[in-house]
């Protein structure tokens, strides 16, 4: 705890980490408090202003029913931030002990694992979860354990590959020679060394979840209207953006700089932890 | 070392076998099969056995996976849902147009992800660099139907200068594409190009900061040739995998892009035909995909291999 407590005091000494972590918190706080303080009932219909441009009233203007834009954007962001916030740790979770432990076993589980794991990556992401969402639907006992199950199969990867680099240490060596159980070795040696890949591996992966779930919702297999989704806002947005871009650029630019948001804070968590992913970026 | 190639050509036979095996276990194991997707709301009673006993889905699970990975083999992945059409003939069409849309794509975004990302490592935190890097964020974070959208306000509504939606058909000629064509191409070639030259980038300044380069530079070797002998050859060698990775992802359907705007490539066909429930044309497609991704990292792995000396003794271990 003392530790997440550091990390994220030299991640925000970092301009960009900064700034990341700024946005990062904005957008969870508007998440949690957009219901009590949007100005307008996210679902109410007004025949009478249909598609007006940002005025006093309205400052993001309406949409082609006439909702008020500012609401569905505030509240626009609340389903995929809840979905993408508890899959994520899961993913991590279970593909990171899966990993590890794959690391430290090798042999035949080893292989055979690996080959599975190859074969899953060598399909398209949308193909597989479009399957099980069209088949089972697409709420959210739905939509977490997807993306959940989809997106921990990289992590093992990356977990197996850092553990792979510290199975062969003395420390490692010693604790086996004294007999420890596997799991003890898992949970006193190898964690806290691959602790840190999967922290910013868990970073990437929450916005790259992100993007999938908004790209999921603009397809139509995300959220179902009319909850205010972002990406459900845009597709719906886009037959008459050039006359009413309002509709579309806010929810734009709300997903955009959430996810810029965290891109930032996991390269700037990256360099803090000496990870190479952020590979010596400038920013 | 032909070992080592042998092992690398069999681990991707294997990783395609068993990617056929999950494709076909989880259309087996999800509800529904061809049966109800033909006959909809009549799919009940003794029509659907007569259906399944037609068809013959209801012989036993194994005989059925080897029937169909036979005939995949052999391009025949029987017919679709509506049995209208070859499901060969329906994905030949979509595979070719994405072919199109991927190298159009490629030729367009790998040039100048080499050339950026070469300047950017080259000016080394000065001003190029960090816009070029700040770009590549951008481009490689923000979802394909904003970029996409943004785009096609800007340059087909505002400006008016290209069509911001494509109306050929899947079975057009190529040339009818063009000019709808380039406002996708542009898209797909940010996200990619971002990606690869952040690679490019990354392992140029590794090269650069190494110690045989410094040794060049104190020898008097002069700048340029030292950039072209010395760090350009291996600082590229670690992008071919990236590109490959571009490559299988660009061939594998882009399905946000292709929706967006109106394309009719493999993507699309994938979404529409899990929506209708066309498990044949889903595995189909599931399979080709597959089997793209897995040869182009092959070839990537094998160029690598055989250009790189130095991964022949470390990479047979680590997969």
């Amino acid at each position: 705890m003392k530790r997440i407590f550091e990390v994220l005091k030299e991640v925000a000494s970092r301009p960009s980490g900064a700034i990341g972590l700024l946005l990062v918190l904005l957008h969870i706080a508007i998440a949690i408090c957009s219901p009590w303080i949007v100005p307008y009932d996210f679902k109410a219909i007004s025949a009478l202003d249909i598609l007006t441009p940002p005025d006093a009233k309205h400052l993001f203007g309406t949409d082609q029913m006439g909702r008020d834009v500012l609401t569905r954007t505030l509240l626009g962001g609340r389903e995929a931030i809840l979905v993408t916030a508890i899959a994520t740790p899961i993913a991590v979770f279970w593909g990171g002990l899966l990993g590890i432990y794959l690391g430290l076993v090798g042999g035949r589980r080893d292989d055979v694992i690996m080959r599975i794991v190859d074969a899953f990556l060598s399909l398209p992401w949308i193909l597989k979860m479009l399957l099980l969402i069209v088949t089972f639907g697409n709420g959210i006992h739905v939509l977490i354990p997807t993306l959940a199950f989809f997106y921990g199969i990289p992590v093992i990867r990356i977990a197996r590959a850092a553990a792979h680099s510290v199975v062969a240490r003395d420390y490692v060596l010693a604790a086996r020679a004294r007999g420890q159980k596997r799991l003890t070795i898992i949970r006193r040696e190898l964690l806290p060394n691959v602790l840190d890949a999967l922290m910013v591996e868990g970073a990437m992966r929450w916005s790259w979840m992100l993007l999938a779930f908004s790209s999921l919702s603009f397809l139509g297999f995300g959220v179902s209207p009319p909850t205010p989704d972002w990406g459900l806002m845009v597709a719906d947005s886009r037959t008459f953006l050039p006359l009413a871009p309002w509709a579309g650029l806010f929810p734009i630019a709300f997903l955009s700089s959430l996810i810029i948001g965290i891109n930032m804070l996991a390269d700037a968590l990256a360099k803090t932890l000496g990870v190479d992913r952020a590979q010596k970026a400038p920013i | 070392m032909l070992k080592l190639l042998f092992r690398r050509i069999f681990l991707g036979g294997l990783t395609v076998i068993i990617v056929s095996m999950i494709i076909f276990g989880a259309v087996e194991m999800l509800p529904g099969d061809a049966c109800t997707a033909l006959l909809q709301q009549d799919a009940r009673g003794e029509t659907l056995k007569q259906c399944q006993e037609d068809l013959g889905l209801n012989r036993p699970a194994v005989l059925r996976y080897t029937d169909w990975v036979g005939g995949a083999a052999k391009g025949d992945f029987g017919l679709t849902a509506h049995r209208n059409k070859k499901v060969s003939d329906l994905v030949g069409d979509r595979v070719k147009n994405s072919l199109l849309l991927g190298l159009c794509s490629l030729a367009l975004g790998l040039p100048l992800a080499f050339a950026m990302g070469i300047a950017a490592a080259l000016k080394r935190d000065r001003w190029l660099d960090l816009s070029v890097s700040s770009l590549a964020i951008v481009a490689m974070t923000i979802p394909e139907f904003v970029s996409a959208t943004v785009l096609i306000l800007i340059f087909s509504a505002w400006l008016g200068w290209l069509p911001g939606i494509v109306t050929a058909s899947a079975s057009s000629p190529l040339s009818a594409f063009f000019p709808e064509i380039i406002l996708p191409v542009v898209v797909l070639s940010m996200v990619m190009t971002a990606h690869i030259l952040r690679t490019v980038r990354s392992s140029m300044l590794e090269v650069l900061d190494s110690d045989y380069v410094r040794m060049a530079t104190l020898k008097g070797v002069p700048y340029s040739r030292m950039i072209v002998r010395h760090v350009l050859p291996n600082a590229l060698l670690p992008a071919i995998n990236v590109v490959a990775l571009t490559v299988a992802w660009l061939l594998g359907g882009v399905v946000v892009i292709e929706t967006v705007f109106n394309y009719p490539g493999l993507g699309r066909l994938m979404v529409s035909a899990i929506s209708d429930r066309d498990l044949g044309l889903v595995q189909a497609i599931a399979l080709i995909v597959s089997c793209v991704y897995v040869t182009v990292n092959l070839s990537a792995d094998i160029l690598s291999l055989l250009a790189n000396p130095r991964l022949r003794t470390s990479m047979g271990r680590n997969s």
